[in-house]
């Protein structure tokens, strides 16, 4: 399939990597995001290599059939956005626009699903400092159903999920100004670097929400 | 001023001080070699009228060479060194008959603990002793560590001893005094205000003398 | 309509309309701009840090007298003059801090990165110029939010620039609550500018370089750089990660570094090493890549071994990330770790010897010329391999444990961060400053400056190994609370003094840089001989740097090339044996 031609390297310079300057820049950037998750998740590994005691059994403080259902929306979205591009790069605007918008809801719902977990979690006593005086979790831990302490479980849990959900909030925000584009015909069969670079970020943001999961929920 | 180091009073003292001599003369060789060269090469090649410079671009055996020397001197180094990182803070470094003492650290002072004349640590009759260190000579000593609010580091420069002090690890470092005084310990990282201040002292007895010190504890503290 | 990142076009940037005051030297996108409003920051920066830097030897040396205009300073900093012992470890603190984040990284990185990426590489700009524009505006954001930690409550953090936990972790222990979060969150800040300014300068050294500049054929100072925005992409992000879990610690009650609940006191230091190490050679490979690129001007001769200087920037940077350990030896950690950090810490010595070795070889056979910035140069290698060489000793784990946390550091981190990059920060803006500002700066004081700072720099620094070596602690107050330091009194003054002078004879090169600025000598295209694409435009260059794409024939370093009578030769200048390279366009 043949290149449009400002989705190639600039011309009339020497080859680096053959892709046009802002994917290359978005690849770049995600090598950073991979360094910053790895901060976190590294942490975490050790900090529960180091106090196991700390983590409740899957499932008996986390939602795991929820977050089961949005991470099967977050990957439903990535669908989505492959579809939008390759909606474009067939010149389609009217199933780039469809697709877009669906990305965009479906983002949204997930952000909006996690903060609903959030705000239940932390009404049954878990908190990113551990559980809450007096809580129904505090409760249970003390009659010997959950571990006696959670501070670096709830710490660890609440760090990473968060600044993986304020990434995908990024992510909403920065599609529905490419929806918006897409809207008022920015982007040709020629030329749609905007939908493949946001299209870039969105499935690294939905692959670390994959780690995340399993490791965080499942384990 | 001078790179001699302070005299030392530890067993394990001589083998750290004679690695750094060693590494002090090659280091000093490179130095010599370098900033000589350096001056020699600025004054021989200075530009004057009617001279050019060589266009060369470089020699891959003169590369080999400065490669593989640093690189072969570097390896006995390390290769020295880790014989002695080992004695001095390996795992299984700590001498059997070690006296053992519980230091607890806090800001900013250092309470040693003894075990008291029963020999146990960890007994009604251990006592404290605070920012004072008692230890009698040739004797090794082991010091459990223990931080109560922020990292210290025990530093001992004559025994050639350093080792930091962390909340929540149990942390052990050990030595032998060879010679009878008075020296000082210092706190080795910032702990806060008072850092500067958190200084403390080791006495290192004969070991008639240490019996004496101990007895006059013991007695002393059944007066109160 | 498809608009390009950069207009590769150089005839577009002929535009029609004029820009404003405000988008022509406030918020503009022109790479050469925004790299001059890095040096203004930095130098103002350095400064500050420079005068903290007094403050503290002033109270090693005359701890009894007032500081010269102490009555200046609040009571809640020095009553009378006299320093406090808690604004003392806020000095320290801010001093490192200010130093390696605000003055030296933004010095090699912002500025150099900036300026010289897309003229020595024939692009118009960098790739992405106004994520340029941002980022300086959020790096400058980020130093003024670092500058109010020091009117807040508490005063300003005071648990050393590597911010320590538990130390850092709670107010209890220090009294700094404000200043400790404030100093975390303008990190954080100055963390995400040096992100978007590293994938910009990766992007346009991978994309924009003009037909003809094959990787091989540029310059060392653009690989430096190069290697250098990659290690600033894959570590900074670490530190934020723990910067912010530090944060969390202290504002919402998280544990990481709480042992009493779950965490480890000794993550944070992992986690602050991991990206701290990595950093110190961002602090010094622009450093040496510059220093490359004016020693063979100087020496009129190719740098020798040029592909071998190549591969040593690559092996660094990548050793770079195994050696973290090596702050770490006397910590608690397995001492096992310590054997195996101590073995890469050893190779890591290798390429940098390799290098001092490449610079003498440089020089050798060669036709010197003493310009300014190549005694700067030579001098940044004399102080650079003293730098190098005192690592072996705190490589050697047995050695550091008597060395670590003593003045023998402090002397081998300025021996790199001085003696090795400011010395070589001082050759740049003196070689750089006919191309940004169109004048030369004054040689005689240019000459003048760098023989005094050299003196006093070394009488300052030097006997800093002698203070380590008995075993004078860092970051204490007052040393003569103990016995064994009473004795090294004369010696702290005899250092404070050295200092000052130090620190006084800086005003040659601030004048310098300023009055040449109006009344220096104007400059012409290439004013060293020199071979770089930057030496075939205007001083300054225009908007979009070049008329038309220029294209490029060969290397870097053709001085006393054979195949021309000048000792020089332009990288784009044709000869009749040349021929265009593919990528070349009409």
């Amino acid at each position: 399939m043949a290149h449009p031609a400002l989705m190639k390297p600039p011309a009339r310079r020497e080859i680096g990597a053959d892709v046009y300057s802002e994917k290359l820049g978005m690849w770049v950037f995600l090598g950073s995001e991979v360094m910053f998750f790895t901060a976190l998740i590294g942490s975490y590994i050790i900090l529960r290599f180091g106090s196991p005691e700390q983590w409740a059994a899957p499932g008996q403080i986390l939602n795991i059939p929820l977050t089961a259902v949005n991470t099967f929306l977050l990957i439903c979205s990535s669908v989505t956005m492959v579809k939008a591009f390759a909606a474009i790069q067939d010149g389609d605007q009217r199933l780039l626009k469809l697709y877009m918008l669906a990305t965009v809801a479906i983002g949204a719902a997930f952000v909006g699903v996690q903060a609903y977990e959030y705000t239940h979690l932390v009404h049954a006593g878990f908190l990113p400092s551990g559980y809450s005086a007096g809580s129904e979790l505090a409760e249970r831990a003390a009659e010997g159903l959950l571990p006696v302490s959670v501070g670096v479980y709830g710490s660890s849990f609440y760090t990473m999920t968060g600044f993986h959900g304020f990434h995908v909030s990024v992510g909403v925000i920065c599609m529905s100004f490419v929806t918006w584009k897409a809207y008022r015909g920015a982007y040709t069969k020629e030329d749609h670097r905007g939908v493949e670079v946001v299209g870039l970020y969105w499935h690294f943001v939905d692959l670390v929400w994959i780690i995340l999961f399993t490791i965080v929920y499942l384990v | 001023m001078s790179w001699i180091l302070p005299p030392s009073a530890s067993t394990f003292a001589g083998e750290i001080d004679f690695l750094y001599y060693v590494i002090l003369v090659i280091t000093g060789i490179a130095f010599v070699v370098v900033e000589v060269g350096l001056l020699v090469f600025a004054i021989k090649y200075r530009a004057r009228p009617g001279r050019k410079a060589q266009y060369i671009e470089g020699s891959t055996k003169a590369e080999i060479i400065w490669t593989a020397v640093p690189a072969v001197t570097l390896v006995i180094i390390g290769l020295m060194s880790g014989g002695v990182w080992n004695h001095i803070k390996g795992r299984n470094s700590i001498p059997p008959n070690a006296i053992p003492y519980e230091v607890h650290v806090k800001q900013f002072e250092w309470n040693f603990t003894y075990r008291g004349p029963d020999g146990q640590l960890g007994t009604s009759d251990d006592f404290i002793v605070r920012n004072q260190l008692h230890i009698p000579v040739n004797r090794p000593v082991e010091l459990q560590l223990i931080a109560e609010d922020v990292i210290h580091s025990f530093f001992v420069p004559a025994f050639r001893v350093k080792q930091d002090a962390v909340p929540g690890m149990d942390i052990r470092v050990w030595f032998e005094a060879t010679k009878v005084g008075e020296y000082e310990i210092a706190c080795a990282e910032l702990c806060g205000l008072g850092h500067y201040r958190m200084r403390a002292r080791v006495f290192v007895h004969s070991a008639e003398d240490y019996q004496q010190w101990l007895s006059d504890r013991a007695a002393a503290a059944d007066e109160e | 309509m498809a608009t390009s990142a950069v207009s590769l076009e150089p005839a577009a940037h002929v535009e029609a309309h004029e820009l404003s005051f405000l988008r022509k030297y406030i918020f503009s996108t022109d790479h050469k701009i925004i790299g001059i409003q890095f040096l203004l920051m930095s130098f103002v920066f350095l400064l500050f840090g420079g005068l903290m830097a007094m403050m503290i030897r002033w109270q090693l040396g005359f701890p009894e007298r007032p500081l010269p205009a102490g009555q200046l300073l609040p009571e809640t900093m020095a009553p009378g003059g006299i320093l406090l012992p808690e604004f003392y470890n806020s000095l320290v603190t801010m001093h490192g801090t200010i130093m390696v984040f605000f003055a030296i990284m933004p010095l090699l990185v912002g500025v150099f990165g900036n300026y010289l990426i897309p003229l020595k590489l024939g692009a118009p700009d960098m790739a992405f110029p106004r994520l340029n524009m941002a980022s300086f505006w959020i790096a400058f954001s980020a130093g003024i939010l670092m500058m109010a930690g020091f009117f807040v409550e508490g005063g300003h953090a005071a648990a050393g620039w590597t911010a320590y936990a538990p130390l850092s972790a709670d107010p209890e222990w220090t009294g700094v609550s404000g200043g400790q979060q404030i100093w975390l969150l303008s990190i954080a800040i100055l963390g995400l500018a040096s992100i978007m300014g590293a994938l910009n300068y990766i992007t346009t050294v991978v994309n924009l370089r003009a037909p003809g500049m094959t990787w091989f054929r540029m310059p060392l100072s653009i690989w430096a750089l190069f290697v250098t925005a990659i290690l600033v992409l894959l570590a900074i992000p670490i530190l934020s990660g723990a910067a912010i879990m530090l944060f969390f610690d202290q504002t919402i009650g998280t544990h990481f570094f709480d042992w009493t609940d779950g965490g480890q006191v000794i993550l944070w230091q992992h986690l602050f090493w991991y990206f701290g190490h990595p950093e110190v050679y961002i602090l010094i490979l622009p450093a040496m890549g510059m220093v490359s690129d004016i020693i063979a001007n100087g020496s009129r001769k190719p740098v020798f071994g040029y592909h071998s200087m190549v591969f040593a920037l690559i092996s660094i940077s990548f050793l770079g990330w195994v050696v973290w350990g090596h702050h770490m030896f006397q910590s608690g950690m397995n001492p096992t770790l310590g054997m195996t950090f101590m073995i890469s810490t050893m190779i890591i010595a290798v390429p940098s010897a390799i290098k001092v070795f490449n610079w003498m070889g440089t020089m050798w056979r060669g036709n010197i010329r003493f310009h300014v910035p190549m005694l700067h140069s030579v001098g940044f290698v004399a102080m650079f391999v003293i730098g190098g060489l005192s690592g072996i000793f705190m490589a050697a784990t047995p050695v550091d444990i008597y060395i670590h946390d003593t003045y023998f550091i402090v002397a081998h981190i300025h021996y790199v961060l001085f003696g090795g990059s400011l010395f070589a920060i001082f050759a740049a803006v003196t070689y750089w400053y006919p191309k940004m500002f169109g004048r030369m700066m004054n040689s005689t004081v240019g000459k003048v400056h760098f023989w005094l700072t050299f003196l006093f720099y070394n009488m300052t620094f030097f006997p800093m190994h002698d203070l380590g070596i008995a075993g004078h602690m860092r970051r204490i107050y007052d040393p003569s609370q103990y016995e064994f330091l009473q004795p090294l009194a004369p010696l702290n003054r005899f250092i404070t003094v050295s200092a000052l002078l130090l620190f006084t004879v800086q005003i040659l090169f601030a004048a310098n840089f300023i009055m040449s600025w109006f009344k220096g000598k104007k400059a012409g295209e290439n004013p060293w001989e020199a071979n770089g694409l930057e030496w075939t435009v205007p001083s300054p260059p225009p908007h979009g740097n070049f008329a038309k794409v220029p294209t490029v024939y060969r290397g870097p370093y053709e001085y006393s090339s054979p195949l021309v009578e000048e000792d020089f030769l332009l990288q784009t200048r044709k000869l009749a044996s040349d021929v265009d390279p593919a990528a070349a366009g009409p």
